[in-house]
C-alpha cells in the first residue's frame, strides 16, 4: 500500500487534471440539480433580456439598446453563477463540514477551486449562449465577427474576478448570511454598475460609487467592444480590476486561515 | 504493511499536545498512540477533547503545542492523506449528488481504490447507490461517510463518533461494520462517549477526560475500574462513615439521600443495613460515565466538568 502511495505522489499533472475535470462534472451535476441555483442563474438575464430589449425595446425601434443590453447582460449572466456557487456553495459546504472531509483526503486544493470556477464558466457559457441567440435572431443586433468574440471573451474572462468575490464572502459568512449577502452584492452591484439601466442613465454620484467594483470594470470593458463605454482607457479598468481581485483574494486567503487555526 | 519510518512503532502518535480555545483548555498535555492493527476506543464526556485530539491527527487542525506524527510524517502530509481514511463528526457532503457519484469522486483520490461494488456492500448501501444523498436518513448517511473513509483503501481510519444520532438497530449495523474493518486487518481510531461502545468494538481504549488521559487498556481492564453501583438511600448513616467503608468509591449527600458509589453493592449494603436496619427508599444503579470517571479521576466533586468543547 505504501508502494501505492509512492506511485500516487509521483503521478504528476495528468492526476491533477483528472481530479480536477472529476470535480468539475460533479460540481456542475450538483448546481445543475439544485433549483434554486439553476433557475434563477440560467433565467434571470436571459428573461431580462428577453423582456427588456427584445419585446419592451426601449427608446424605440433603434438597435443600440439591444446590443447595449447585451454587453451588460451578459456581464451580469456570469456574475449569478460566479458569486452564488462560491459564495452560497462554499459557504455551505464548510457548514455542513463536507470541505473539512474533502481537507483530509488527497484532493488538490486547486481541484476544488478549479471545479468552481469551471462550473461557473459553464452556465455563464450557457447565459452568454442564450443571450447571443436572442440578440442575432430576435433583437435583429449585428455585429463584426470579431466584435462577437471579443465580447463572448471578455464577458467569460469575467468568471475569474466575480469568483474572488464569492470567495471572499464564503470564506467568511455562514451559509444563511452568505445566501443574504451575496443576494445584497449581486442586486447592488449589478445596479449601481448599471448592468441592468444604463449607467449614463443614474445619477453622477452613482457612477462615482460604481468605480469601485469590479463589474462596473467589466461592463465597461464589454460595452468597449461595441464602442458604447463612458470612455475610460482600458488600462484603467484592468488595474483597478486587479486590485480589487487581490483584495478579494487576501480577504478570502485570510477567511481559511481563520477556518483552520482555530 | 510499511512500518512508519523511524524506529516509532505507533502508527500514530500525540506528544505532550495542548490546545486551546480562547480561555478553554481543551487539551492538557495530552499523549495518545495508535498501534497498527488495532481498534483504539478513545472514550470520554462530551468536551473532553476527542474530537480536537482527532483533527489534530487528522491535520484539520493547527498544532498549538505539542507533536503529531501519524505514518512517521505530519498529519497533513500529501503521504499521510493517501493511506488515512476519515469519518468526521460534523460532516455531509452535496445533497444533490447520488451515494454512487460520491463513491466515484472519492475513489478517484487514491492510488488503489476499493471497488465501488465491495463499498457498497461493506456499508450495506447497494440498494441506495442511486439515490441522491440528501434523500437518505440519518443512518444510512451515517453509512454513506463510512463508506466514504473507507475509499481508498486506507491503513488507518479515523472514526469520530461514528454511531451518534443513530437509532439502536442503525448502531449495532456500524458497529458490524466496524468490526468487518478490524477484522480486515485496518487500524482504527474511534472515539464515543459510549463505554459500551468502546467494549463492543475496541482492542485498547484511550480514557479522556477534561483533555488529559486518565486511564488506558483492555476494555477488561477499564471496565473493572469504572463498573460500577451507586447505592441510593435515606439512612442515618454518615457520609464520612460511607467513605470509609472498603467497598466505597466515593459517597455524598444529596438532599436527604445518601449516594455511594461501589463495584460491590451487595457487600456495601450489608454493612449498611447493620448499621441503620431502618435504612429506606434504597435504589441500586448502574453508574453512567460521568460517575465512571469521576472514579477514575477520584476528584470526587459531581457535575463538574462543565466545559464544553467538543
Amino acid at each position: 500500500m505504501a508502494a501505492g502511495a509512492d506511485r500516487a505522489l509521483r503521478r504528476g499533472p495528468w492526476w491533477h487534471v483528472r481530479i480536477a475535470l472529476l470535480e468539475t462534472r460533479f460540481q456542475f451535476l450538483s448546481s445543475l440539480r439544485l433549483p434554486a441555483f439553476a433557475v434563477p442563474t440560467l433565467l434571470f438575464p436571459v428573461f431580462f433580456y428577453l423582456f427588456f430589449a427584445v419585446v419592451f425595446q426601449p427608446g424605440g425601434p433603434s438597435l443600440v439598446a439591444p446590443t447595449y443590453m447585451l454587453a451588460t447582460y451578459g456581464v451580469f449572466g456570469v456574475l449569478g453563477p460566479s458569486i452564488f456557487g462560491f459564495g452560497v456553495g462554499l459557504a455551505q459546504e464548510r457548514d455542513t463540514g463536507a470541505l473539512l472531509l474533502k481537507r483530509t483526503t488527497p484532493m488538490p486544493a486547486g481541484a476544488f477551486l478549479f471545479a468552481r470556477v469551471g462550473t461557473a464558466g459553464i452556465f455563464g457559457a450557457v447565459v452568454v449562449a442564450a443571450l447571443f441567440l436572442l440578440a442575432g435572431f430576435a433583437a435583429g443586433v449585428e455585429l463584426y465577427r470579431g466584435q462577437w468574440f471579443s465580447l463572448a471573451g471578455i464577458i467569460l474572462a469575467a468568471v475569474l474576478p466575480f469568483s474572488a468575490i464569492g470567495l471572499a464572502i464564503g470564506a467568511w459568512a455562514k451559509q444563511q448570511a452568505a445566501v443574504a449577502v451575496v443576494n445584497l452584492v449581486f442586486i447592488g452591484m449589478s445596479l449601481i454598475s448599471g448592468l441592468w439601466v444604463p449607467i449614463y442613465m443614474l445619477p453622477n454620484v452613482m457612477q462615482d460609487i460604481a468605480v469601485a467594483f469590479p463589474t462596473f470594470h467589466l461592463g465597461q470593458l464589454a460595452l468597449k467592444v461595441i464602442d458604447l463605454d463612458l470612455g475610460g482607457p482600458v488600462w484603467f479598468h484592468l488595474v483597478l480590476l486587479g486590485g480589487q481581485t487581490a483584495v478579494c483574494l487576501a480577504v478570502a486567503a485570510a477567511g481559511f486561515r481563520r477556518f483552520s487555526g482555530r | 504493511m510499511a512500518l512508519p519510518s523511524g524506529s516509532d512503532p505507533a502508527l500514530a502518535r500525540l506528544s505532550g499536545v495542548s490546545h486551546r480555545y480562547g480561555n478553554v483548555l481543551a487539551l492538557d498535555r495530552l499523549d495518545l498512540e495508535v498501534r497498527e492493527g488495532e481498534v483504539l476506543a478513545v472514550l470520554g464526556p462530551n468536551g473532553a477533547g476527542k474530537t480536537t485530539a482527532v483533527s489534530l491527527l487528522l491535520g484539520t487542525l493547527n498544532l498549538q503545542t505539542g507533536g503529531a506524527r501519524v505514518f512517521g510524517s505530519a498529519p497533513d502530509a500529501a503521504e499521510v492523506r493517501l493511506r488515512r481514511g476519515a469519518m468526521l463528526q460534523v460532516s455531509g457532503v452535496p445533497e444533490t449528488l447520488t451515494v454512487g457519484e460520491h463513491l466515484a469522486l472519492f475513489r478517484a483520490y487514491y492510488p488503489s481504490p476499493l471497488p465501488t461494488a465491495r463499498l457498497l456492500a461493506m456499508a450495506g448501501l447497494q440498494e441506495l447507490r442511486d439515490r441522491r444523498f440528501g434523500k437518505l436518513s440519518g443512518g444510512q448517511k451515517q453509512r454513506v461517510m463510512f463508506a466514504l473513509a473507507l475509499a481508498g483503501d486506507p491503513e488507518l481510519v479515523f472514526l469520530d463518533e461514528p454511531t451518534a444520532g443513530l437509532d439502536l438497530d442503525g448502531r449495532r449495523r456500524l458497529w458490524d461494520e466496524i468490526r468487518g474493518l478490524k477484522a480486515a486487518g485496518r487500524t482504527a481510531v474511534l472515539t464515543t462517549h459510549y463505554l459500551e461502545e468502546a467494549d463492543a468494538l475496541a482492542d485498547r481504549i484511550a480514557v479522556i477526560h477534561r483533555g488529559r488521559l486518565i486511564a488506558e487498556g483492555s476494555p477488561e481492564d477499564i471496565k473493572s475500574r469504572t463498573a460500577g453501583r451507586v447505592v441510593r438511600c435515606v439512612t442515618t448513616v454518615t457520609t464520612e462513615t460511607a467513605r470509609a467503608f472498603p467497598e466505597a468509591a466515593s459517597a455524598d449527600t444529596k438532599g436527604q439521600h445518601l449516594e455511594v458509589v461501589t463495584a460491590q453493592p451487595e457487600a456495601l449494603l450489608r454493612r449498611m443495613f447493620e448499621i441503620d436496619p431502618e435504612l429506606s427508599d434504597l435504589t441500586v444503579v448502574g453508574v453512567g460515565l460521568e460517575e465512571a470517571f469521576l472514579a477514575l479521576t477520584g476528584d470526587g466533586v459531581p457535575g463538574g466538568n462543565g466545559e464544553g468543547v467538543s
